[in-house]
């Protein structure tokens, strides 16, 4: 392939509550726009092709995978990431439960997880466990602790009370 | 754009795209974002027609009353596919374009008589979806033209989708897409649709054939799935044999005719 575009598109996009107007080659993703441009680590790369749901975070609410959006989809939009959750200080409810059940291991995929439970929990706050286990059959754990972070999910959503 | 350069490629939710770019499948010289057309998202209802814009995300589609009242069979079928992130994005027109003969929606839109709206240089274009697949991941789309809209047929019928996969939100090894309309216990118009186990949709006349008119039991549901699939020979790879395919697609067939006739008693 010859002649790699270099144009650059010029995105609006708000990241964690913070405002950017950046200058973007249209072929960035919008994880190595997060992670590279914003310094945003704690979203994860694992497989670049929408299998792993690692990278998964929030665009206007809805989880996404930030490696099958390009940057430049992104305009106008709202992100969250891992680092956005919650007030910034401390663990959020959900975090904590996964912190009580050994929710994680080596933790690469845990990102990903409490992104997507935390937008399948907004959408059905008093999900059975059937309902769990297909949510969370969006990301893959190669640690393969699946069983704890089903009781996490199951645990916080047992308390009616909280919101995610 | 599209017009002027075939390597060109439109990009709608790009669920299905962008993976084939990160894995260099795909090289387009460029790519038409089509996200920013707000007239091809949306649910519209006339005239006995459910009309979807083709930009509509599948998240959309699933969260949508008047879909899942009009079109219960797309709302169940749409509730397969992969995972709720990757339907937050999807579009019903891209998986359409994308025609994967292992995607659930081909074979909705073929059991369901929709019509594929398409428009390019020279206006718009009406689409049977029967005639829309012409082979894997290949339409009748010309390279100037982009998919605009799906319209989906007013029809009382009893509908079943089944389908396999090894764990929820993979690829299905075989899915079916049945309707009936039911006289008291008697059928008609039968529709049968098979996927996953060629290079598009299959729609089964000789298992049609043998619904039409009759009352759907344990051996009309058998000889209807023998009828379908005896002729197949799907694709075999490292998740089932062709064998086994064939095997799941006959099972589902026959679970799914006897699913929509036990409502007729």
């Amino acid at each position: 392939m010859t002649g790699v575009a270099t144009e650059t598109h010029t995105v609006e996009v708000t990241v964690n509550g913070r405002h950017f107007e950046r200058a973007l080659e249209p072929r960035i993703s919008l994880a190595d726009f997060l992670r590279d441009d914003r310094q945003l680590t704690g979203t994860k790369l694992g497989c670049e092709h929408g299998v792993c749901g690692a990278c998964t975070v929030l665009v206007d609410g809805a989880a996404v995978r930030s490696c099958l959006m390009l940057a430049v989809q992104a305009r106008g939009r709202e992100i969250i990431t891992i680092e956005g959750l919650g007030s910034g200080s401390g663990l959020t409810p959900l975090q904590e439960a996964f912190h009580r059940h050994h929710a994680l291991q080596c933790g690469y995929c845990t990102a990903g997880m409490l992104l997507t439970t935390t937008a399948f929990l907004r959408e059905n706050p008093s999900p059975t466990e059937d309902e769990i286990r297909a949510a969370l059959s969006a990301n893959l754990c190669r640690c393969t602790g699946y069983q704890a972070i089903i009781d996490a999910v199951a645990d916080f959503a047992s308390d009616g009370a909280r919101s995610v | 754009m599209l017009a002027s350069d075939p390597q060109a490629k439109a990009l709608a939710g790009g669920q299905s795209l962008l993976p084939l770019l990160a894995l260099r499948i795909s090289q387009p010289s460029t790519l038409v974002d089509l996200g920013g057309i707000a007239e091809l998202s949306g649910v519209d209802a006339q005239d006995g027609l459910l009309s979807i814009g083709a930009g509509t995300t599948l998240a959309e589609l699933e969260d949508s009353a008047l879909v899942r009242d009009r079109v219960p069979l797309l709302a169940k079928a749409i509730r397969e596919i992969a995972h709720r992130p990757i339907r937050n994005r999807a579009t019903i027109g891209g998986s359409l374009a994308h025609a994967d003969p292992a995607a659930e929606l081909p074979a909705v839109i073929v059991a369901l008589d929709a019509t594929l709206v398409a428009h390019g240089p020279s206006g718009e274009r009406r689409i049977d979806a029967a005639d829309f697949f012409t082979g894997a991941f290949t339409t009748g789309l010309g390279d100037d033209e982009i998919l605009t809209g799906v319209e989906f047929p007013a029809r009382n019928a009893n509908w079943s989708f089944l389908e396999v996969a090894r764990r929820s939100g993979d690829f299905a090894l075989a899915m079916v897409a049945v309707g009936v309309e039911l006289e008291g216990d008697t059928c008609t118009r039968p529709t049968v649709v098979l996927q996953g186990v060629a290079s598009g949709p299959v729609r089964s006349l000789a298992a049609e054939q043998i619904l039409e008119n009759s009352v759907v039991d344990d051996a009309v549901a058998a000889q209807a799935a023998d009828a379908a699939t005896r002729d197949l020979r799907p694709p075999g790879d490292i998740h089932a044999s062709s064998d086994y395919r064939k095997r799941v697609a006959a099972a589902l067939l026959r679970r799914a005719l006897l699913e929509v006739g036990r409502r007729a008693q």
